[in-house]
C-alpha cells in the first residue's frame, strides 16, 4: 500500500473539495463517555471499557487520573487514545480543577495511554526517555494500527512526541506533589507516581487488575522486580492502568505477579512438550483468574510475543551444525 | 476470489464444506506476519493432500502438503495481508475436496502491536537453522520442526522473492512420511507440527530446499 490509512484520512479532512466524504464525516457520531470516580482529595480515575481496542469502545480502554493542583488546574495521568478522547478528558479536568491542563504525565509507550499527547502543547507533556525512544520507534506503527480499527475516532490524531523528560524523585505541580518512579517490564520505559495528599500509586501497566495484563513489549523478569518495588513502596491504595480501583493498594499487585508467574512456566512447558502456538492459546486457564476479563484474549496475544523465542531457546538444535 | 482459486486449484473435482476438517486459529490477529493455523483433517479417511489456502492474499497458497507416511494434520504460522477467508482444502483418495475454514481480520485488534513485525534483520548469519523433536505419544509421534529463513514474499520493498520452497520427511528406513510445497505466505522463520503413526522407531530426516537451491537437512529425535 503506498499510502497508509491514516495519510489517506488525513487526505480527506484537508480536502473539502470531496464533498460526499465531508458529509460523511460530519455524520459520525460516536462519542466517548467520561465517568469520573473521586478515589481521594482532588484525585478521580476515569475507567476505560475492560476490553480490547475495538471500534465499539473508541480505544477508551485504558485508565486515565485527574488530579487537581492547589494553586488550580490539572494534572493528567495519561490521556487515552486518540485526540478526541483527549479533548474531552481535558475538558471534563478543567471543569473538576477549575483551571487549565498544566501537566500530562504519560505511564509508558502503548497506544491506547499515550495517542491522546496530540491533544496537548508537547511542553506540558512528560514521559521516561525510554517512552519517547519507544514512541520514536513504534508510534506511527501504532498510530496506523489505530487507524485501521478506529477510523473516525482517531480522526486528527498523530503521534505527538512528549517534550518534557520525567526525571525520578519528587515533583511537585501547583502544589501537587508527586514522587515518580522510573521502572520497567511492561515496556522499556514504565512511569509510576505516587501522589502524596492521597497516598495513591499510580502504576501504569505494570499493574492490571481483574484484566489479563498484556505484554507485547514485556521483559517477564524485569516486570516481576518493578511489581516487587511497587510492594514495598508506601502507600494506601492504587490506580491500575487497566480494571478497577484498588483500595487496598496491595491487591492489583498480587494479581498481576500471579498471572505472571503462571504465564511464563505455562509456554515454556507447552513449547517442551511440543504444542503449536494454537494449541498453547487454548491451554487452560486456572480457576484463580476467572474473574479476570480479557484472559483468554491476552493468553493468546503473549502466545504471539512470546512463543518463537521460547522454542529458539528450548527446542534442540538439529542441523548438525548447532 | 473463490471460485476463481476453486476452478485453479480444484479444477472440476467435487468440493464439500465439511466440518471433519477442523481448522484451529486464535481469534485475536496479534502479529498478521504470524499467524497461526493448524489443520486436523484425522476424521477423513486416506488424505492425499491438504491445502492451506488465503483467498485475498497475493500468494494465496501457503502449504500444498501430501502426508503420504504421516497422520492428516499440519499446524504452521502464515501472513495475513488483509481481511481474508483462510481455508484448509482436504483432498482424499475418493477425489472429493473436503473444505473448512472462516474469515480472519488482519487487522484483528493486535492493539498494542505495531502492524508490521520487526524483521529480524539477522537472517543471513542463521539461515538454514532447523531445531526440533519427535515426542512419541500413546496414539501418535507428534514432530516440530522450526528453521530460520526470511521467507522474502517479493512483494515488499523491491526485495525479491526468497524462500523454502520444499520440505520432504524420510523415516529411519527411508520411507516418505510427507512432503510439503511451501510458499512465501508462510512466515518468516518456518514452524511445522506434523504428526506421524505411533511407534515410530527411529530418527526422522527433514530436507528443506529453496528457492536459491540451498538446501537444508536435520535429524529429528525424541
Ligand atoms: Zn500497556
Amino acid at each position: 500500500m503506498i499510502l497508509s490509512r491514516r495519510a489517506a484520512l488525513g487526505l480527506l479532512a484537508t480536502a473539502p473539495a470531496i464533498a460526499p466524504m465531508a458529509a460523511n464525516a460530519e455524520t459520525f457520531a460516536g462519542r466517548y463517555a467520561y465517568d469520573p470516580q473521586a478515589i481521594g482529595p482532588g484525585l478521580w480515575l476515569v475507567r476505560g471499557a475492560d476490553e480490547a481496542i475495538a471500534f465499539g469502545n473508541g480505544g477508551a480502554i485504558a485508565n486515565a487520573a485527574i488530579l487537581a493542583c492547589p494553586e488550580g488546574g490539572a494534572v493528567l495521568f495519561d490521556c487515552g487514545p486518540s485526540l478526541r478522547y483527549a479533548q474531552g478528558l481535558a475538558a471534563l479536568a478543567e471543569k473538576l480543577c477549575h483551571g487549565p491542563v498544566r501537566r500530562v504525565f504519560l505511564s509508558h509507550l502503548h497506544p491506547d495511554h499515550a495517542l491522546g499527547t496530540a491533544a496537548f502543547d508537547p511542553a506540558i507533556v512528560a514521559a521516561l526517555p525510554a517512552t519517547r525512544r519507544e514512541l520514536e520507534r513504534d508510534g506511527n506503527g501504532f498510530a496506523d494500527a489505530m487507524y485501521r480499527i478506529l477510523a473516525d475516532w482517531m480522526r486528527g490524531t498523530a503521534v505527538a512526541l512528549p517534550a518534557a523528560t520525567v526525571v525520578p524523585g519528587p515533583i511537585e505541580v501547583g502544589g501537587r506533589r508527586l514522587t515518580a518512579l522510573a521502572l520497567h517490564g511492561h515496556s522499556d520505559g514504565d512511569l509510576v507516581l505516587v501522589d502524596e495528599a492521597s497516598g495513591t500509586l499510580l502504576a501504569g501497566d505494570l499493574v492490571f487488575h481483574d484484566r489479563a495484563p498484556a505484554t507485547p513489549d514485556a521483559d517477564l523478569a524485569a516486570w516481576r522486580q518493578s511489581l516487587d518495588a511497587l510492594l514495598a513502596l508506601p502507600h494506601r491504595q492504587l490506580v491500575p492502568g487497566h480494571g478497577p480501583f484498588d483500595p487496598t493498594g496491595t491487591a492489583a499487585i498480587a494479581q498481576t505477579r500471579d498471572w505472571l508467574d503462571w504465564l511464563e512456566p505455562a509456554l515454556d512447558q507447552a513449547v517442551t512438550q511440543g504444542l503449536d502456538m494454537t494449541e498453547a492459546g487454548m491451554l487452560p486457564i486456572p480457576e484463580r483468574f476467572a474473574t479476570m476479563k480479557m484472559a483468554r484474549y491476552e493468553l493468546q496475544r503473549s502466545v504471539a510475543h512470546f512463543y518463537a523465542g521460547i522454542e529458539a531457546r528450548r527446542l534442540p538444535r538439529i542441523d548438525g551444525t548447532g | 476470489m473463490w471460485a476463481n482459486h476453486a476452478a485453479w486449484l480444484l479444477g472440476k473435482a467435487p468440493v464439500r464444506f465439511d466440518p471433519a476438517v477442523i481448522v484451529t486459529m486464535p481469534d485475536v490477529t496479534e502479529n498478521q506476519h504470524v499467524f497461526p493455523v493448524t489443520v486436523d483433517a484425522r476424521a477423513l479417511p486416506k488424505v492425499q493432500r491438504i491445502v492451506v489456502l488465503m483467498d485475498l492474499n497475493p500468494l494465496p497458497v501457503a502449504i500444498d502438503y501430501q502426508p503420504e507416511g504421516a497422520l492428516a494434520y499440519v499446524s504452521l504460522r502464515i501472513k495475513l495481508d488483509q481481511r481474508t477467508p483462510v481455508r484448509a482444502l482436504v483432498l482424499t483418495a475418493d477425489g472429493i475436496w473436503h473444505v473448512a475454514g472462516r474469515w480472519v481480520d488482519a487487522a484483528g485488534g493486535g492493539c498494542s502491536a505495531p502492524p508490521v513485525s520487526r524483521v529480524k534483520g539477522d537472517w543471513a548469519q542463521h539461515l538454514g537453522e532447523m531445531r526440533g523433536r519427535l515426542w512419541p505419544q500413546a496414539d501418535q509421534t507428534r514432530l516440530r520442526v522450526t528453521v530460520r529463513h526470511p521467507m522474502d514474499t517479493g512483494y515488499v520493498d523491491n526485495i525479491a522473492a526468497y524462500n523454502i520452497e520444499s520440505l520432504r520427511l524420510r523415516g529411519a528406513a527411508g520411507q516418505a512420511l510427507g512432503t510439503m510445497t511451501i510458499n512465501g505466505s508462510v512466515s518468516e522463520d518456518p514452524a511445522f507440527t506434523l504428526l506421524l503413526p505411533p511407534g515410530l522407531g527411529g530418527p526422522v530426516q527433514v530436507h528443506m530446499a529453496d528457492s536459491n537451491g540451498r538446501t537444508f537437512d536435520g535429524t529429528l529425535a525424541p
